[in-house]
Order: structure tokens, then C-alpha cells, then sequence
């Protein structure tokens, strides 16, 4: 039987020893083998549904499934199912990416001979073999995020999270990402991302949904949702759905 | 297994290249029980070896002046310098500065006056019929000054006391001798002969010191045996400074973030550092106990005697290690901030160090005190070190010392995992 990648159903939500539910009877469905874009301005809850989608962040009342399996009390083992690629740098800066991976791929229950195959390809991948055994904390802005993304796919996940993977990146690292992106989605991972570089996003997705405010507002595949609201870019549409006005 | 193992490799690997955090748990001390050994190794010279400075103003005209002076030569714990030039007390400071003297003795004029009429009184009520009415005629001893001990202010109450014990002790011998004189002639009407005299004189006993240890060793405690095994508890247990901020550091990290996103628990992250900072405060051990071994004898400081009770030794070193990352660990689990971790981890060791006896013994400290240096981890280990480095003590004899070190361990390991589940981690 095959189980969309993600299920949430009925979701309500607050940040402990906050006033008000961050979100209230929240619904989504993401299809397993999507590229699926989430956006919305800041503070729109992108990343605590990120958050709570990933197993991070607990919650009391609904469900969320992950290919199937409620991420509330899950076993850690359940885990191994998806990748997950944070905004912030999530490694250790005074290790080599050869060594970070060795432990990460450790943690993700890999071999040791795997773990090796697999850092070689994705090093390789990634433009990084030739500083594989470098400190990361010497590493430029770019290679960092690329070496980011490498520890969240090392153990080939089904389901992976991005949290804006590109941000602060120039257009070689956005483009080598993206590429990639691609890939890991052509061999059947499903790609869940959010990101606020949204025609690099256009590229991406294929089905999107707008947030604002702990709400889906518009959910479809991108080529509709523009015919559908009668616009040719992303940006014109998320201006037409969230408004102008600021967000801080 | 495979798990640990990478997150040991990955510890060790972050520790090798943490020049700082080595520098702090390996080099300062070193440093630390180095200089400490020798200030305590010349406090124990000067005590046990030295012979303290004196200077002995003699006011008196009589005999007993120089008697007394003689006498406490023979104590042979002064080296000392007469000086008739003190004529006031208001250039004794003088005196004593000029010749670096740290204790200076004023025999008041009618010293031998005042001993002669003291030894005439005692030995005519002695000798007066007890069964008469009338107590016998005495004549009223003159009241000269006192003898008079000025000292340097840096010296401590218990050195001064044995100072003043000793004087007091030959002042006393003086009285005894004048005494014993006075009633001999009083009974048989003539002077006490050169052979009694000199009997009475070397009469005497004296008390041999034998250091007594549990292995029946005879070895002399010197500053290496009290401070290197006091010193290396306290470096063991500062780890705090590298393992809490390390933790600290993780936990605010993005890397953490990721770890929670991991299928495994982070208790294997925490166990890694267990075992990591464990090997680290057992090879302190290790280096400190070399060093005051082999090295100190190179410097001029007393060689450390390694005990031979190799067991005892492994196992205390083992649970202070142990205790001492707990300790770190809780630290590092509970603070938010590299700063909250390393000042409370700095100020509570220190608290836990005069607790625990390494700045004052544990013998001294006030009643109220007594039950509560029992929760200082640093009180087991060091008593559990000082039975094996100064009593020869054997693993039967620190058994519950090793014990409690354990117990108070896993006190802390329990807060910690508390703290964990509290905050949804494991």
C-alpha cells in the first residue's frame, strides 16, 4: 500500500508557555515522489511545520504520518525514513566533511563501508573531494551549505526535509544543490522545502502550497495555481495571496 | 556499538584539535601542583628542616638570663641571634627586619631574681611541717615583666604555637632545675653536687617520631605525598571547564539540532563524552603522578612515593574520574549558556575543593561543617588518596570511600538523565 509521504489531519499546535495556537486544525497532504514547495512570508509557521513534520517540535492534539507512521512517539528507528536539512550549518565545523560524515552516517545506521562509498559520491557530487580532510570552518559560505545538504542525504532518505538550503549562496552552489535536488527526486525521494528564493523554487517544485498565518492559503501544482490566479510568476502570485505588507 | 564507536572516534578527534581545553586539563595543572608543592615543600622545610630565626634580648643580670638562652639552643629547633641593642620595644620591628628574624624574646631584667625567690618559696612551703597551724613564713616573689615573644605577623597560630610551646617548655626546665637545687641545699645544707647536677640536667626523656602507616612503611610525608594526590582531584574535577562548555557548545550548535533528527538517542552522545573525558581524567592521573615521581626530584622538590597498593589506586582514580564527568556532564546538561556552565562549574569545584579538605583539612573546619563535607565528592577521593600516599592504606581501607565516590556519581548521572527526559531529549 503506498502512503503519502506526509499526512496531517486535524492539527492544533502551541509553543509552550506562548499565548494563542500557532496552528488550529491544521490539514495537508503530500504526495510520496513530489518536489513540494512551502512559502509564505516570516512567520507564516514554514518552519514549525518543518519542525513538527521532522519530529522536533511535539504536539498534543492531531496526527501527523510520515509514509504512514505517527511522528509523535514514533520509534527513533523511524527516523531513518527521512533526511533533514536545517538553515543553520548542522555540522562540526572543527571536522573534515569526511569526518562529520563518518558520525553522521554512523548515526543513520550505515556501514562503514558504506558510509565510505556513499561520502565519496556525494563529496564528489557536491564539488568537495579536493577539501574533503579540511576543517569545514575554513570553508567558504557555499561549500558549507553543500556540505549541509550532503550529511541530510547520506543514508539516501525517502523523504527529505530542506529548510531553505540556499540561502546566502552564489549561483554555482544554488545551481549544484538544486541539480542534485532533482536527482535524489528522479530516483524517488520525496523533496519537502521551503524557501524565499521563489522562482529558483519554480524550478523546483511542482506542487506548492502558500501559508500565512498558521493557514494554507492556496495548495496545487505550480503550472495551475498561476492559470488558476491569473499570474506568470511566483512572485506576482505570492504578492496577489499574502499581501504587501511587512511581516517582521 | 558501531554508533559509540564513531561518536568516541569523533570526540577524540574534537578534543585533539581543542589546543585551549588540553592546555587547561593537562598543562595548568601541572602548573598548579608544581607551584603549590613547592610553597608547601618550603613551609615543610622550614618547619621540619630550616631552623627558625630568633633573637633573644637578655635584660636580665642574672644567671638564669643566659641559662635560659643556652637552653633554648639546645631545643635546636632556633637558630639564634642575641642583641643587647633592643633598648625599647618601639625598634624590635627594626631588629627583626634587619635580621630577618621572625620571632624575637625579651627575658625581662630580674628574670633569675624573680626564678631564685619562686624556687625559695616552693621549696620553704615544701618543706614547712604540714600538720602546723602557722603555714610557713614565705618570702613574697618579686613581679618583674613577663617574657616577652614578639612574632612576624605571617605566621600562622599553629607555628607559633609550637614556638611558644617550646620556649615555654625551656623556661620551665629552668624553673624544675632551680627548684630541685633549692631544696637539695635546703635539706642537706650544701650545694648539689657536679654529678647530680648534671644528672638533673640530662634527665630529661626523649620522645623518638616514627611515622606510622597502615603497610608498616616508614617513609616521611613530605609536600609531594600531601599536595600532587590533593591537586590532581582538583584538576580531574575542572574539567568541568572543557566537558560542561562542551556540551554547551553542541547544544546551542546547529549539529544538535540535527542529532534530535537522528534514529539514534542522544544518550550516545553523552555516554562518548563519558568515556572520552574519562580517559582524559585518568590520564591526568597518570602524567601528574609521573611528573611528581620522576620530575620533581630534577626541580628540588621531595620525589611523589607511588603506593603500592596499585588496585587501590586504580580504583579511587577511576571513581573520581567517573564522579568528576558526571559532575561535568550535569553541569553542561542543565546551563543554557558557555558562561552559566563555566562559572558555576568553576565557583561550585572551588566550593566542593574547601569542602572537601584540599584547602584546609577537613580535621579543622567548624562542627556545622563536619556532616557537610560529606557530600563533597573531593572530601572521599582525597581522604581515599591520602590513606594510600600517606598511611600505605590498602583497598580494604578505602573501599567506602570508593563506594561513596560511586554513589555520588550516579546522583548526578540520574539529575542528568531528569533534565534530559524533562526536556524531551531522550
Amino acid at each position: 500500500m503506498n502512503h503519502p509521504a506526509i499526512k496531517i489531519q486535524g492539527l492544533s499546535f502551541q509553543y509552550p508557555q506562548q499565548e494563542g495556537l500557532y496552528f488550529r486544525n491544521f490539514n495537508l497532504q503530500i504526495g510520496a515522489g513530489e518536489r513540494f514547495g512551502l512559502f509564505g512570508p516570516n512567520g507564516a509557521g514554514k518552519t514549525t511545520l518543518m519542525n513538527l513534520m521532522a519530529g522536533l517540535l511535539s504536539y498534543e492534539e492531531g496526527s501527523i504520518q510520515l509514509l504512514g507512521q505517527e511522528i509523535r512517539n514514533h520509534p527513533k528507528s523511524t527516523n531513518r525514513k527521512f533526511g533533514f536539512v536545517p538553515q543553520d550549518f548542522s555540522f562540526y565545523p572543527e571536522l573534515s566533511p569526511r569526518d562529520n560524515l563518518a558520525f553522521y552516517g554512523a548515526w543513520y545506521g550505515l556501514t562503514k563501508k558504506h558510509i565510505q562509498k556513499r561520502s565519496a559520491e556525494l563529496l564528489e557530487i557536491l564539488g568537495l573531494t579536493t577539501v574533503a580532510d579540511k576543517e569545514l570552518r575554513s570553508f567558504s559560505g557555499g561549500m558549507k551549505r553543500r556540505f549541509n545538504l550532503a550529511i541530510g542525504v547520506i543514508h539516501e532518505p525517502e523523504v527529505l526535509f530542506l529548510d531553505e538550503p540556499t540561502v546566502g549562496v552564489d549561483v554555482q552552489s544554488r545551481h549544484a544543490i538544486i541539480h542534485y535536488l532533482k536527482e535524489l527526486n528522479n530516483k524517488g525521494a520525496t523533496l519537502i522545502y521551503t524557501s524565499h528564493q521563489l522562482e529558483e523554487a519554480a524550478g523546483l517544485c511542482t506542487t506548492v502550497a502558500l501559508m500565512d498565518d498558521g493557514k494554507i492559503i492556496a495548495q496545487d501544482r505550480l503550472d495551475e495555481l498561476l492559470v488558476k490566479h491569473g499570474h506568470e510568476g511566483m512572485e506576482a502570485l505570492f504578492l496577489d495571496l499574502t499581501g504587501k505588507s511587512f511581516r517582521d | 556499538m558501531h554508533i559509540l564507536k564513531a561518536t568516541i572516534v569523533k570526540d577524540l578527534k574534537i578534543l585533539r584539535r581543542d589546543r585551549v581545553g588540553l592546555t587547561m586539563m593537562f598543562f595548568m595543572p601541572i602548573l598548579l601542583v608544581m607551584v603549590i608543592t613547592s610553597v608547601q615543600n618550603s613551609t615543610f622545610e622550614l618547619v621540619n628542616n630550616n631552623k627558625i630565626s630568633l633573637v633573644i634580648s637578655n635584660r636580665d643580670r642574672g644567671p638564669l638570663g643566659k641559662t635560659l638562652t643556652a637552653g633554648i639552643g639546645k631545643i635546636g629547633m632556633f637558630n639564634i641571634q642575641e642583641a643587647d641593642s633592643i633598648q625599647t620595644e618601639d625598634n624590635i620591628s627594626t631588629e627583626m627586619h634587619n635580621r630577618n628574624a621572625l620571632v624575637v624574646l625579651l627575658i625581662p631584667s630580674g628574670f633569675s631574681s624573680y626564678i631564685q625567690h619562686k624556687a625559695d618559696d616552693i621549696a620553704t612551703r615544701a618543706l614547712s611541717d604540714p600538720d602546723s597551724i602557722q603555714p610557713a613564713q614565705v618570702t613574697p616573689a618579686p613581679l618583674p615583666d613577663s617574657l616577652k615573644m614578639y612574632y612576624h605577623p605571617v605566621m600562622q597560630p599553629a607555628f607559633r604555637q609550637s614556638i611558644q610551646g617550646a620556649l615555654e617548655s625551656a623556661v620551665q626546665v629552668i624553673q624544675g632545675e632551680t627548684i630541685v637545687k633549692k631544696l637539695y641545699q635546703t635539706v642537706n645544707q650544701r650545694e648539689v653536687p657536679a654529678d647530680l647536677e648534671k644528672q638533673i640536667l640530662l634527665s630529661r626523656q626523649p620522645i623518638s617520631e616514627i611515622p606510622v602507616s597502615r603497610s608498616g612503611t616508614r617513609f616521611v610525608p613530605n609536600a609531594s605525598q600531601h599536595n600532587v594526590p590533593a591537586w590532581t582531584i582538583f584538576a580531574m574535577f575542572f574539567i568541568v571547564t572543557s566537558l560542561g562548555g562542551s556540551i554547551v557548545r553542541e547544544k546551542n550548535s546547529g549539529s544538535f539540532i540535527r542529532l534530535k533528527t537522528l534514529p539514534a538517542s542522544y544518550l550516545y552522545a553523552l555516554f562518548s563524552k563519558q568515556i572520552v573525558y574519562l580517559m582524559v581524567t585518568m590520564s591526568q592521573a597518570i602524567v601528574i603522578f609521573a611528573i611528581g615521581n620522576k620530575i620533581f626530584p630534577f626541580l628540588g622538590l621531595p620525589a611523589l612515593n607511588i603506593p603500592e597498593e596499585w588496585i587501590g589506586l586504580f580504583c579511587v582514580t577511576f571513581a573520581c574520574g567517573y564522579c568528576a564527568v558526571s559532575y561535568a556532564i550535569a553541569v553542561g546538561v542543565f546551563a543554557k549558556t558557555g558562561e552559566q556552565s563555566n562559572g558555576f562549574g568553576v565557583i561550585s569545584i572551588l566550593i566542593m575543593a574547601a569542602l572537601g579538605g584540599l584547602l584546609v583539612p577537613s580535621f579543622a573546619m567548624p562542627a556545622h561543617l563536619q556532616n557537610i563535607i560529606q557530600i563533597s565528592p573531593l572530601h572521599w577521593a582525597l581522604e581515599a588518596y591520602y590513606s594510600l600516599f600517606l598511611e600505605g592504606g590498602k583497598l580494604r581501607d578505602i573501599w567506602m570511600n570508593i563506594l561513596s565516590l560511586v554513589g555520588i556519581a550516579v546522583l548526578f548521572q540520574l539529575i542528568t538523565l531528569y533534565q534530559l527526559k524533562k526536556k524531551n531529549l531522550i
